[in-house]
């Protein structure tokens, strides 16, 4: 883990708490940001009961096996499905390590491999009543509701930038949001996208 | 819009995959490869097929999944008749 008062987000040097459009009222879309989610890469055979049982032991979260689908609780982590054999964990910040060790320790001995990527990517999130289109104009996925809705997500491009794309449950009476887990390097880049995209509909960055 | 259908993650768009070139070549093993000779050393190494028609063909998903699958393309009208998985044989009547 990075020592914390070393930890900066890529998004940093923007300055976002100084926004212009932080307090804009009637924005059809809404940016934030969740620095420092800590990510882990999982592997193994979902067809073996052993590594699915292993993995709710120290998860606590049942493996997604449909092929585009996440789960976790609001608030909780998530495991997103990222291909037929391959899972991202999204923990909490500074959970990386004690949840990466406790499905070491839940999966020894099995053919399966748990590899922390840490801060690897952070987090942009997008909502609002618009949010599905200003995504649309760099995504080809199709995201009407009946297609991509909550509890789903997807490796796919976004402004040519290499995105997991996942919509997760809302809390009650909270508009939903997607969360757009880039790496570092990126980030940048496709929040200036992002930015521009969403100039028609009026934004408001929630920082 | 460009769709291919992974057999993974369900059809997406053409820019997310990545060409592999001609499928099902398979490297000469065993004591056959020892007595091969430079010309079918370099048949295996070089030369492929370039019909105008129906050509089976390696993908990735390169931008998804990141896994590789089997396609038979009409490479005269970019159709994909049918994909399916490595290690799997091409469906009837598309095996060349
Ligand atoms: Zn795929």
């Amino acid at each position: 883990m990075v020592e914390s008062y070393r930890q900066q987000s890529p998004l940093d040097h923007l300055a976002l708490t100084t926004h212009p459009a932080r307090h804009a009222d009637d924005a059809g879309l809404i940016l934030g940001q969740r620095s420092f989610m800590e990510l882990i890469n999982l592997r193994g055979d979902a067809n073996r009961s052993d590594f699915t049982d292993a993995v709710r032991h120290a998860v606590k979260i049942d493996l997604p096996i449909s092929a585009n689908t996440a789960a976790g609780k609001l608030a909780g982590p998530h495991i997103l499905w990222l291909g037929p054999d391959e899972w991202l964990i999204v923990a909490k910040p500074g959970s990386g390590e004690r949840m990466a060790t406790a499905l070491r320790n839940a999966l020894a001995g099995q053919h399966a491999a748990v590899t922390e990527t840490g801060q690897s990517r952070t987090c942009i999130m997008i909502g609002g009543s618009h949010a599905r289109d200003v995504l649309a104009k760099g995504c080809a996925l199709d995201l009407h509701p009946s297609a991509f809705g909550a509890g789903q997500c997807a490796q796919t491009l976004l402004a040519k930038a290499g995105v997991i794309l996942h919509l997760p449950l809302a809390p009650k009476g909270a508009e939903p949001m997607f969360e757009i887990h880039v790496l570092r390097s990126f980030a940048a880049y496709l929040w200036a996208w992002l930015e521009d995209a969403a100039q028609e509909y009026g934004l408001r960055v929630d920082i | 819009m460009f769709l291919i259908d992974c057999p993974y993650c369900g059809p997406r768009e053409e820019t997310e995959f990545s060409y592999g070139h001609e499928a099902h070549v398979h490297r000469p093993a065993g004591a056959a490869a020892e007595k091969l000779s430079d010309a079918e050393w370099a048949d295996y190494l070089f030369m492929r097929k370039n019909p105008k028609g129906v050509h089976l063909e390696r993908w990735v998903h390169t931008h998804g999944c990141r896994r590789w699958f089997n396609a038979a393309r009409n490479t005269h009208s970019n159709e994909i008749l049918a994909i399916y998985r490595v290690g799997e044989k091409p469906p009837k009547g598309l095996a060349q």
